[in-house]
């Protein structure tokens, strides 16, 4: 008996390899925004700390907020207050757990698991209302208020945009769903084609997704809960310190894990033509993220963000409808074909 | 047993995990950070003035409708999901009704959306 056949093992070696590999994009992501920002604005962004690039300003940010006092205002629900940034990050770390990387590299291929990851993805939503409710501030108050509201409003267009690839894979394991796109589609001589689903059909399926996303993870254009011109910094105004890190990670992760479940519903996963799934698969699944997340971080940069009222108006009356028209027309095909 | 229950144990570490990083990061926190409070920096911050009035207070009564829209298709949401993965199987039955009832559900949401809960201007 091998040590590997051990559960508790290969579950801390499964959730090592997950941290390890989460954190290490994760601060890959939080200097590529400081510098893709820098150069979309014709700045050249940190240059200082470590040397060439200041490719060092990620960790010297993270010693920097550390040292910072932990206030927590004398009107705060206490508690509530401190519980929230670990709800937020609770939440990140459940959805990391479906995301396969090759076909065994994955830390449980749940049969409901795209399913799964919609639902312990929405808990996010408790942890921002937790945040701007238990401050005690009127900014975090009506941030809070926002956020419920558009993560709910939005919440639909992203679950609905999956159900087309669910129609088509007809499984909702992240590991089948990957493997139903490497299925050969026709053959050209006697090489089998394969296509993803973005390029199946699901093209507005995954355009929804994705505008859905953004809007699930607070970004520019849809930051209205954080609004700094309008609400400080929204449900965060209150927060210093270590507890406003873990909040800033939530997101960098939370990015992360969308673009990575994005990649496999839409993109093929860890597969790419010609190269060997078992031994590549990490890296073209991570690329293929870090793909959509660089695009994240260009939109900041390209649109001005909506009003309150602009962004429900969006979710409702054109995702919404779009979404569901996707679903009758991915069904009527499959059942029709 | 341990195997029926692997998945679930995995999940509950991983989710553990999130709230235990919180929980460590603070405690690392707590070596290196300064605690000196005073009544100032405890007051909740509105722009560098005092505040006025408490920090709750009365909420509009709009961001409570669109809870209301959410149930009527979060609903669906939950009942389409098995019927998408056996879709294939089922045939042109279960399609029908689905549409039925999506075409239903689209009602209501047309019906919220002429009632005007999306207009936020007087």
């Amino acid at each position: 008996m091998s040590l590997l056949d051990n559960v508790w093992v290969v579950l801390a070696v499964k959730l090592g390899l997950a941290v390890v590999i989460l954190f290490a994009l994760a601060l890959v992501v939080m200097f590529a925004e400081l510098k893709v920002s820098a150069h979309m604005q014709h700045r050249i962004g940190p240059y200082f700390a470590g040397g060439r690039w200041g490719w060092a300003q990620v960790f010297a940010e993270a010693l920097k907020f550390l040292q910072k006092e932990d206030l927590i205002p004398r009107d705060a629900d206490a508690p509530v207050f401190r519980l929230a940034p670990m709800v937020s990050l609770l939440g990140t770390f459940a959805v990391i757990v479906i995301i396969p990387l090759s076909p065994v590299l994955v830390a449980g291929d749940l049969d409901v698991g795209i399913f799964y990851a919609l639902a312990a993805g929405s808990v996010s939503t408790i942890a921002l209302l937790m945040a701007g409710w238990s401050s005690g501030n009127k900014y975090s108050l009506i941030g809070g208020l926002r956020a419920g509201a558009q993560l709910i409003a939005y919440e639909l267009p992203l679950v609905l945009a999956v159900v087309g690839v669910v129609i088509q894979a007809g499984t909702m394991s992240m590991v089948g769903i990957t493997e139903a796109q490497a299925q050969p589609l026709f053959h050209i001589g006697s090489v089998g084609i394969s296509l993803p689903y973005a390029l199946q059909g699901q093209i507005i399926g995954f355009v929804i997704f994705m505008i859905a996303a953004l809007a699930e993870l607070v970004r520019i254009p849809f930051d209205m809960p954080i609004a700094e011109s309008e609400l400080v910094m929204g449900y965060l105004t209150e927060y210093s310190g270590i507890r406003f890190t873990m909040f800033l990670l939530g997101e960098y992760a939370g990015m992360l894990a969308m673009s990575a479940i994005a990649s496999v519903l839409f993109l093929g996963g860890y597969h790419f033509w010609g190269l060997n799934a078992d031994w590549f698969g990490p890296f073209v699944l991570i690329g293929k993220s870090l793909i959509l997340v660089f695009v994240m971080i260009w939109f900041r940069w390209t649109w001005p963000r909506l009003r309150e009222d602009q962004l429900q108006s969006l979710a409702w009356r054109w995702l919404v409808p779009l979404a569901l028209a996707n679903i009758a027309v991915t069904a009527t095909l499959k059942v029709v074909l | 047993m341990a195997e029926y229950f692997q998945d679930y144990i995995t999940v509950a570490v991983f989710a553990g995990f999130g709230a235990l990083l919180v929980a460590a990061a603070v405690g690392v926190g707590w070596l290196l950070r300064p605690s000196r409070p005073s009544a100032a920096k405890a007051t909740a911050y509105e722009c560098g003035i005092d505040p006025v009035g408490g920090g709750w207070s009365q909420t509009h009564i709009r961001y409570y409708i669109f809870a209301l829209l959410f149930l009527i298709f979060d609903v669906e949401a939950a009942f389409i999901f098995p019927w998408a993965v056996r879709l294939e199987q089922l045939g042109l039955f279960a399609l029908v009704e689905m549409v039925i009832f999506i075409v239903i559900l689209l009602a209501g949401l047309v019906y919220a959306i002429r009632k005007g809960v999306l207009k936020w201007e007087s």
